[in-house]
């Protein structure tokens, strides 16, 4: 017999127990330090040694940084200032950034056209980076080399818009003749595009036509500073992803000619290196051309760089091309889809979706290869640095704290391209 | 092998057609502008300035050839360029001349085909070290160890005086000047060998430029100066008088600062053939009679581009030792205007 009835119990809890805290050690922040900093011995050690390792980078760093002079017209004069103390000349970034950014020949009172130039840059591309935006912003996307090339070269407006009506109307005539044979429409398009853009020397130099919109040219050679370098990235990224694409599929072609020459083109380029080729640029065809005409330098050079990124961004591509299952392209064909549309369509896609890292990979190693042209005297922002800055008898004598400021404008570019890839992965990613 | 040959013979026949083409004074007047060759930078020898304006001891070469060929020392265009491609840029005519701190040897006058118009800077070989390292003499050097730039013509001069004088050394390959200057100030190498107005251009940048001393050897020759092609003797005759010039109107006495007053004429006939009031040497030259006046207008002459650029009030403090006037005991000589 049991007296456990309800009755019996003295106190019967109605209502759950209100949740405590959790203990101290098992929440908050203790619980991130002791998981993330301080798990186990061996961690702690590590830990410990990390921070002994930034705290001693940064209390040697940091008073130099802090300390640093920024107002001083020569080296000497800032070492005065500092008397002796840790501390860096920043004075040589703040007397000399114009010629930093636009090397030392550009007419500092035109600074304005390459800096307009450059905001334009971001209009320019965003449709093109990212596909939410209005379409008919691509538009403006199209124009952009034209007007890019007049606020940098300047010269008179009339000649980019007829190399832009040239373009156009070499479309428009190749898009009409395409129905009856490709190769002819390409080679009326081209005889027609270069009947426009002889234009300008039909009219004659001297006609008033060539004085609205003139802007002062600027010759290529007095381009320099991390415009040139910005100038180069942009224009042969641009110019080598189309090209390093055609590359990739020519050398899968079933065409034993196309399929060679590209196969042959890619491996030169790969086994040359691009020093190489910059020197080619500079230096050989100087004797093949007679003195005083010839490519511009600045042309040689985009030509060159351009080839030789595009053979590296075509075999990324191929790995994009040799990934996507056999499938996709008997899909393609079974839909009864020709070639280009098969490729446009079904195969490009996938495939450059897979390729993106690589790309991306490439367009930043072909930014900080743009540096390489200070071997051949372009006075590129390393070109800069090494040349007239540190040979001037001002500033010989100061390297970190330009060539921290050379890293500091490289670092914020390629950061912002690898993370514009990624959250174009993310974007893209349809394997949920 | 056949593509090296086709490539000479390429080379040939574009050289030949420069050759061949009309004299580079005509081409020069024609464009209104010299192509000078410098280098991309070097302390006191070619730099821009923070207004892009080129200065420097060898661009003051290169306007003194402008102001009189074209008697206007802004009538340059400076074409940069590296040790790598300053030969072929002249050899290709892209240059008119170079003027870019090269040392005249027999195989770049012989074998590249360049004409050495005369040296406007006799350089050689010298040591830095500190001073509280107590040496007096590079020969008291024995056992010492010394940065060396590698594969330049300094690693074998420091090889053969170490050699002649019987002492050992320790080397310390570096590659870059600005890398041997950093190691220099770390302690890396008790020694710094390099031509002796880069020592005296590098020691002036340091913090504490009194704590290193200049060693009195110089263990090699290092002549340098203005070259041009072989293959047009008058338009190297044109940059080798003009050199001379500059040079002359030292030793006559005329600068900046007299030269309005002496071009009126004077009693020296040597001044008057000089500034063109008696005589024809411009004529002769293919110039206007007032060539030298000019190209001594720029910035003076010999003498004072020198102070001016390197000289011992600028930060590089360089004497003129070698390079004063063979009167002062030095090198620098002109053969007369006669």
């Amino acid at each position: 017999m049991s007296d456990t009835s309800a009755n019996a119990v003295a106190f019967v809890r109605t209502e759950s127990v209100p949740a405590s805290a959790p203990p101290v050690n098992a929440a908050g922040p203790v619980k991130w330090l002791k998981d993330n900093l301080f798990d186990g011995v061996g961690n702690s050690i590590l830990t410990v040694l990390a921070f002994v390792a930034i705290f001693l980078i940064l209390s040697n760093t940091m008073p130099w940084v802090i300390n640093g002079i920024w107002d001083a017209p020569t080296l000497a004069a800032c070492r005065e200032i500092l008397d002796g103390t840790t501390g860096a000349c920043f004075a040589v970034l703040s007397e000399r950034w114009n010629q930093l950014l636009f090397g030392f020949k550009y007419p500092t009172e035109m600074y304005w056209r390459p800096a307009l130039a450059f905001a334009m840059l971001f209009v320019a591309f965003a449709p093109v980076l990212f596909f939410d935006l209005p379409r008919k912003l691509l538009i403006f996307t199209g124009l952009y080399p034209f007007i890019a090339f007049w606020l940098i070269w300047g010269g008179p407006i009339v000649n980019p818009i007829l190399a832009l009506v040239g373009l156009i109307v070499g479309y428009m005539v190749f898009v009409r003749l395409e129905k009856t044979s490709f190769a002819m429409a390409m080679g009326a398009g081209v005889v027609s595009a270069a009947v426009i853009w002889s234009l300008s020397k039909v009219i004659g130099s001297d006609s008033a036509i060539f004085s609205i919109g003139y802007l002062e040219t600027v010759p290529s050679r007095d381009l320099g500073g991390f415009m040139l370098n910005m100038m180069l990235g942009v224009t042969c990224v641009s110019l080598s992803l189309p090209l390093g694409i055609a590359l990739a599929l020519g050398r899968q072609s079933s065409m034993p000619l196309i399929k060679y020459v590209c196969v042959i083109f890619i491996e030169f380029i790969r086994g040359v290196p691009l020093i190489t080729l910059l020197f080619v640029a500079s230096v050989m065809l100087g004797y093949f051309f007679p003195p005083g005409s010839g490519v511009d330098l600045f042309i040689r050079v985009v030509i060159m760089i351009t080839l030789f990124s595009a053979a590296y961004i075509a075999e990324v591509v191929r790995g994009g091309l040799a990934a996507l299952p056999k499938g996709q392209y008997e899909a393609a064909d079974s839909l009864g889809l020709d070639y280009a549309q098969a490729t446009r369509l079904i195969i490009l896609p996938q495939a450059l979706k897979i390729s993106i890292p690589g790309i991306v990979n490439i367009a930043v190693g072909l930014f900080k290869d743009t540096t390489l042209v200070s071997v051949i005297s372009m006075f590129d922002m390393v070109g800069m640095i090494r040349g007239p800055i540190l040979a001037s008898t001002d500033w010989n004598g100061v390297y970190w704290e330009l060539f921290s400021f050379a890293a500091l404008l490289f670092f914020v570019v390629c950061y912002g391209i690898s993370q514009y890839s990624q959250w174009l992965e993310r974007r893209l990613a349809t394997d949920h | 092998m056949n593509k090296s040959v086709l490539f000479g013979a390429m080379t040939v026949a574009s050289l030949a057609a420069g050759a061949a083409a009309a004299g580079t004074l005509e081409d020069v007047q024609a464009r209104g502008k010299l192509n000078c060759g410098v280098t991309t930078g070097l302390v006191g020898f070619a730099a821009p300035d923070a207004n892009g304006e080129w200065k420097g001891f060898d661009v003051a070469v290169c306007r003194a050839v402008a102001a009189a060929v074209l008697g206007d020392g802004n009538a340059v265009e400076f074409v940069p360029t590296t040790g790598k491609t300053r030969f072929t840029a002249l050899a290709s005519g892209e240059i008119d001349m170079l003027a870019r701190n090269t040392t005249w040897t027999l195989s770049r006058d012989v074998d590249l085909k360049f004409t050495f118009v005369g040296v406007n800077y006799y350089d050689g070989q010298g040591f830095m070290a500190p001073k509280e390292l107590g040496v007096a003499s590079a020969k008291d050097l024995d056992g010492a160890t010394v940065c060396i730039q590698t594969g330049t013509t300094t690693e074998l001069n420091l090889a053969d005086f170490f050699r002649a004088n019987n002492i050992s050394y320790e080397p310390v390959p570096i590659e870059t000047n600005a890398e041997a200057q950093q190691q220099y100030l770390a302690g890396a190498c008790d020694v710094f060998t390099t031509d002796a107005s880069g020592l005296a251009a590098t020691r002036a940048t340091f913090e504490n430029p009194q704590d290193h001393v200049l060693l009195p050897e110089i263990v090699s020759k290092e002549p340098l100066g203005p070259l041009v092609r072989h293959g047009d003797n008058e338009w190297g005759d044109i940059v080798r008088w003009t050199l001379n010039a500059l040079i002359t109107a030292e030793e006559l006495g005329v600068t900046s600062a007299n030269l309005a007053e002496m071009s009126a004429g004077t009693n020296n006939p040597e001044i008057n053939r000089l500034l063109g009031t008696e005589g024809t040497l411009g004529e002769m030259l293919g110039l206007s009679a007032t060539w030298a006046n000019d190209a001594i207008a720029v910035s003076g002459n010999y003498g004072e581009v020198f102070e001016a650029n390197i000289g011992e009030s600028t930060p590089i403090g360089l004497a003129r030792g070698l390079n004063a006037q063979w009167t002062d005991g030095g090198l620098i000589y002109s053969p007369p205007f006669r």
